[in-house]
């Protein structure tokens, strides 16, 4: 009785592994010249940015005379894994952050200089650097305890009907994507593609931006950015993509 | 003054004409006249010229297109310039480009804006005088989720 | 000074053709687009395109409202002598920015 139970088990064990992982990349939903654009660094224009964010890597900036690369050296050695692993908690600011958060807590504290505005081609250029840095690897969100309240503050609002359209991100991305909203695809709302390139904005921006574009479209009260429901959303998209293989920097429509 | 001067002359002439008038919209009307004052009045053949874009665009606000001319590219046989027109946008003209024999390839990608869903037409200009174009009917619909509040 | 970015091949043959992508980060206002003040914004692009291969015009681009901000161009030259490429973008409000690029010819 018990060896034929054996294979049995193990038979549905691969089933379901197979099975278990349904989600696609936002890329997935576009047309192959847009693919073709994210795909080759010489036609993404999002590499636009990458260059200037290298070069602000070496610019000495603030009070402190300081570049990144000062403490932080090549970046492709002391970036590698970091943005998969945004937004984290940071214990200097007692609350999780996201990368563009970081990079500002660095220019403010370490640097001794102004912060970079949000969707400023400075903290984008160096959003977008630092996010090359993990192209490829999967996104590694910290099984930290401390994430955990704005983990379940991210989970509620994305399930939560918002707007006049009264409308969660659920609905439309893990209810019904793959179907069409207008002339466009719904895609799954996964974030390993961020900083983007957006066809429609004719630039780059962060998730942020993407996130209150999406709560425009429901006609919902847009939050400032670095609200704290922006990044408790940030914070449940990367343990729901978790796995998941960053693009950044990505191409969308 | 040469056939070539003559033209020249004439697409300035047509060119700053448009200009002037600055339509609320191109029309098919004026995506035609455009076209003509391209060729000088020769109506272009449809052949050697492959215009590439996809039937229905991820967004109208970035587009690529790349223009294909069959040619030996020689200093004898080569094409001269290549126009792209659009029937629906603001402004008709897209761009020209200007080929030659050191082009080696007639062989150019951009990447355009289309307000709507609309016609487009590349005409390429041969060394010979001659023009050849293709043309593709594009779709393109509103993004979904777009900026609102600032 | 605009991010650019050229990519093309460091060496080529004599007589083959190469591929040259030019890409300028620049918004290509097109003078149609309404601010938030309810006033247009003043048109601003990128006109005009220009490829010279030691000094002699290869490839032109007459660029209209119509291109896309952040004006990508591809395109082919035909490997001559080794030497420099030189890309040009000028435009609206005196905008004017060259970048080049060393090309190697063998045979």
């Amino acid at each position: 009785m018990q060896r034929r139970l054996i294979p049995l088990a193990v038979l549905l064990c691969a089933a379901l592994a197979a099975a278990a992982d349904l989600r696609k990349s936002g890329a997935e939903f576009m047309s192959p010249s847009t693919q073709a654009m994210q795909r080759d660094d010489t036609q993404n224009p999002g590499m636009l940015w990458v260059s200037g964010g290298e070069a602000l890597w070496q610019r000495k900036a603030g009070r402190s005379d300081k570049s990144c690369a000062s403490c932080h050296g090549d970046a492709r050695t002391s970036m590698r894994g970091v943005a998969a692993r945004y937004p984290a908690f940071d214990t200097h600011a007692k609350t999780a952050i996201d990368l563009g958060q970081r990079i500002n807590q660095c220019r403010v504290g370490a640097q001794q200089a102004e912060p970079l505005r949000a969707e400023s081609e400075e903290l984008l250029g160096l959003e977008s650097y630092v996010a090359l840095q993990s192209r490829g690897m999967p996104l590694a969100q910290s099984p930290d305890p401390r994430l955990k309240p704005a983990l379940e503050r991210g989970q509620r609002l994305f399930t939560q009907r918002i707007g006049q359209l009264n409308l969660s991100c659920a609905q439309c991305h893990d209810d019904h994507w793959g179907k069409r909203l207008g002339g466009s695809t719904i895609p799954q709302a996964h974030a390993g593609a961020y900083p983007i390139y957006r066809l429609e904005w004719q630039g780059m921006g962060s998730l942020q931006r993407r996130l209150r574009n999406c709560m425009s479209g429901v006609r919902a009260e847009v939050p400032q950015f670095n609200a704290q429901e922006l990044v408790d959303l940030e914070v449940y998209l990367a343990a729901r993509d978790k796995g998941m293989t960053m693009e950044a920097p990505g191409v969308r429509p | 003054m040469t056939a070539i001067d003559r033209t020249r002359r004439r697409v300035l002439a047509g060119l700053g004409a448009l200009a002037l008038l600055r339509p609320a919209a191109a029309t098919p009307e004026a995506m035609a006249a455009a076209i003509k004052a391209f060729t000088g009045g020769a109506v272009p053949r449809t052949g050697k010229v492959a215009l590439d874009v996809s039937l229905l665009v991820d967004n109208g606000n970035t587009v690529p297109i790349t223009i294909r001319v069959d040619s030996p590219m020689t200093a004898g046989d080569h094409v001269a310039a290549i126009a792209v027109f659009n029937e629906r946008n603001p402004e008709t003209g897209v761009a020209v480009f200007t080929l030659g024999p050191r082009a080696g390839k007639a062989e150019v990608s951009t990447r355009i804006r289309m307000a709507t869903s609309q016609k487009l037409v590349a005409v390429a200009r041969m060394s010979d005088g001659s023009f050849w174009q293709h043309s593709a009917e594009v779709v393109v619909t509103l993004a979904a989720c777009i900026e609102g509040e600032p | 000074m605009a991010r650019a970015l050229i990519h093309m091949p460091p060496t080529a043959r004599r007589g083959e053709a190469f591929e040259i992508r030019a890409l300028i980060g620049h918004p290509m206002e097109t003078g149609y687009r309404v601010g938030p003040d309810g006033k247009v914004l003043e048109r601003d692009i990128i006109r005009r395109f220009t490829c010279r291969y030691n000094g002699e015009v290869v490839f032109a681009a007459e660029l209209h409202q119509a291109i896309a901000a952040n004006p990508y161009i591809a395109f082919y030259t035909l490997a001559t002598d080794s030497g420099t490429l030189a890309f040009t973008w000028e435009g609206d409000h005196g905008f004017a920015q060259t970048e080049t690029m060393p090309i190697t010819v063998a045979g």
